[in-house]
């Protein structure tokens, strides 16, 4: 289905923090069309400072009491100028919303699936979460923040019947450390290779890590990459990740039409 | 009331509209098949081709700046042959109008990769790139050159009978004496500009936001600039114009044809908006019909250069 652009009312703006942000948005017609993984490219202004939009994952599509598509929301977390025009909306507001854009994930082949978060790496697992929930597949949530207040949405993860293993940097809530110190703990108490797909979204040295376990482990994973990008259509060629291709050759692809979500197994990591 | 004519000739290049996708900005047209039915546009210039393969600069490769972007993309592109065999022949099905925008690092690459495409069936105009800042060995070193400027496109001209359109670059003194060594040249047309030489730093970090350091400056922040050198190209010259840098509504394309462009590249503008083809076309429209102007193609270099507009808060 082609992406749709709307002009989308601010429903709400639920600050989390001081820095992180769900906002949600009328736009019904994107949320319609959107699976797990895909993005919108945001636009705040009807100026041309800023003037390029920016690319969100889409965190929730929200349903009505009789399961109509009444909007989406994004996780958003200040950073630079638009990320900061995003947390200051107010309902009313308004803001273009061009999508859905890029690769979804794909389920589990078999198996279970385990979801790698890392801060606002958040944002794309709640709706593979609830779309693993419905194929009945047994679902993980790896989810580790800075710190305890910084991990968000975990009762709406638990009803759902989503295991969570939670990590903070500063040891408040969960393991102490990385992500990835309680990830690598699990995969090695699996019984051998392709038990479980990995999903990883978050800081890039964190995907390169799950990918780096997944090959040592034998499982599957696929990384949601974030890149700075121009257009989300493929027109733009700026948001480039180095894969390697079946000839052996390295070669740039777009993220927005050959991703955000890779294979990690072909991604080159730095 | 006459029905509205908006047509446009580049050469012996017949456009149904002056509204062509710019270089870089539109991947190969098949990117954007399903926001935009591409038969609708004047024309598609596709991403400038070398003979071989390439891969690009590793990113960062934009950067926003006030109301513009630096690109240093490094012209990744999948060379002349793939884009024959795998681009060309979906673009004749979907009956776009395909300028293609041609690379080398050498005289002879020009040449040879123009030879190619001068085989192929469906390509309307060779688009010659010897502006891309972005590249050291690339065509920017017969860009700055009267001579080199002069060589390539007459080399070009000797094998092809396809229209021929130097893109030309802004970071020269007198982009009009690039024109007329163009035109010398054979040109049946130019296309001007392509993007400005410019820098971003981080202070913070202290370092170019940009891998390659330096980049292209695009988007509305150099719109005025290149409506002068449109402006002065049109005076130095007669071959047609194609006009761009920073056009994002109806207006701005007007402003480009009265300043003396034939037709108009949208680049910048489609990242922010992809269906923005439809309201240019309506926004012409609109103003041909409150200007009572039914053939748009009369106002190409009709600015009234006498007397300055009464000024508007």
């Amino acid at each position: 289905m082609p992406p749709v652009d709307v002009r989308a009312a601010v429903l709400s703006n639920v600050r989390l923090s001081r820095d992180y942000n769900v906002l949600t948005i009328a736009a019904p017609e994107v949320g319609a069309l959107t699976e797990p993984g895909q993005f919108v490219m945001l636009k705040t202004s009807t100026s041309s400072d800023p003037m390029l939009r920016r690319p969100f994952s889409v965190f929730e599509v929200l349903r009505d009491d009789l399961g109509t598509v009444r909007a989406i929301s994004i996780l958003n977390k200040r950073a630079g100028r638009t990320t900061g025009l995003l947390y200051d909306l107010d309902a009313g507001d308004t803001v273009s919303c061009l999508g859905p854009l890029g690769l979804p994930f794909n389920p589990p082949a078999a198996g279970e699936a385990w979801m790698v978060a890392g801060g606002v790496g958040l944002a794309p697992f709640a709706t593979l979460a609830e779309a693993l929930v419905a194929l009945e597949v047994p679902t993980t949530l790896f989810y580790g923040a800075r710190t305890g207040d910084e991990l968000y949405y975990l009762e709406f993860f638990d009803r759902l019947g989503v295991r969570l293993v939670l990590c903070t940097e500063d040891g408040s809530i969960g393991v102490p450390g990385r992500v990835t110190l309680p990830l690598e703990a699990s995969l090695q108490a699996l019984g051998g290779p392709n038990e479980v797909t990995l999903y990883a979204c978050g800081p890039e040295p964190m995907l390169a890590a799950v990918a780096r376990l997944s090959a040592a482990y034998g499982q599957p994973n696929e990384v949601s990459m974030e890149r700075t990008m121009g257009c989300g259509l493929g027109g733009c060629y700026s948001c480039v990740v180095p894969v390697k291709h079946a000839d052996g050759h390295t070669r740039y692809v777009r993220s927005c039409i050959g991703g955000p979500v890779f294979d990690g197994a072909t991604v080159v990591w730095d | 009331m006459q029905p509205l004519d908006l047509s446009v000739t580049i050469g012996s290049l017949e456009l149904p509209n002056p509204l062509i996708a710019a270089s870089g900005c539109f991947g190969y047209g098949l990117e954007y098949e399903e926001v935009v039915d591409l038969a609708l546009l004047g024309a598609v210039a596709t991403k400038g081709l070398f003979l071989a393969e390439r891969q690009g600069h590793k990113p960062e490769r934009i950067v926003e700046t006030p109301s513009g972007m630096l690109n240093a993309i490094g012209l990744q592109g999948i060379g002349v042959h793939r884009f024959i065999s795998e681009k060309l022949p979906l673009l004749r099905q979907r009956r776009a109008r395909t300028i293609v925008n041609i690379c080398g690092t050498t005289l002879d690459e020009y040449v040879e990769v123009a030879r190619i495409l001068s085989d192929a069936e469906g390509v309307d105009a060779l688009e010659v790139n010897i502006s891309c800042p972005n590249i050291k060995e690339g065509g920017i070193q017969f860009g700055c050159s009267l001579d080199g400027t002069f060589s390539v496109v007459s080399a070009i001209r000797k094998v092809t009978t396809l229209p021929v359109i130097p893109k030309l670059t802004p970071n020269v003194t007198s982009p009009a004496s690039f024109a007329r060594a163009a035109e010398d040249a054979g040109a049946d047309g130019i296309s001007l500009v392509n993007t400005f030489l410019a820098m971003a730093i981080d202070v913070e970090q202290r370092r170019p936001k940009l891998s390659n350091i330096v980049g292209g400056l695009s988007g509305p922040a150099i719109r005025p600039i290149a409506v002068r050198m449109v402006w002065e190209c049109r005076q130095a010259v007669k071959i047609p114009i194609i006009g761009m840098g920073g056009i994002m509504e109806a207006r701005d394309v007007l402003e480009f044809m009265l300043a003396g462009a034939n037709a108009v590249q949208v680049g910048t503008a489609n990242f922010v908006d992809p269906f923005i083809w439809t309201k240019l076309l309506d926004g012409l429209e609109d103003y041909m019909t409150r200007h009572q102007v039914t053939r748009l193609a009369d106002l190409v270099g009709a600015v009234d250069t006498q007397t300055p507009a009464r000024a508007h808060a």
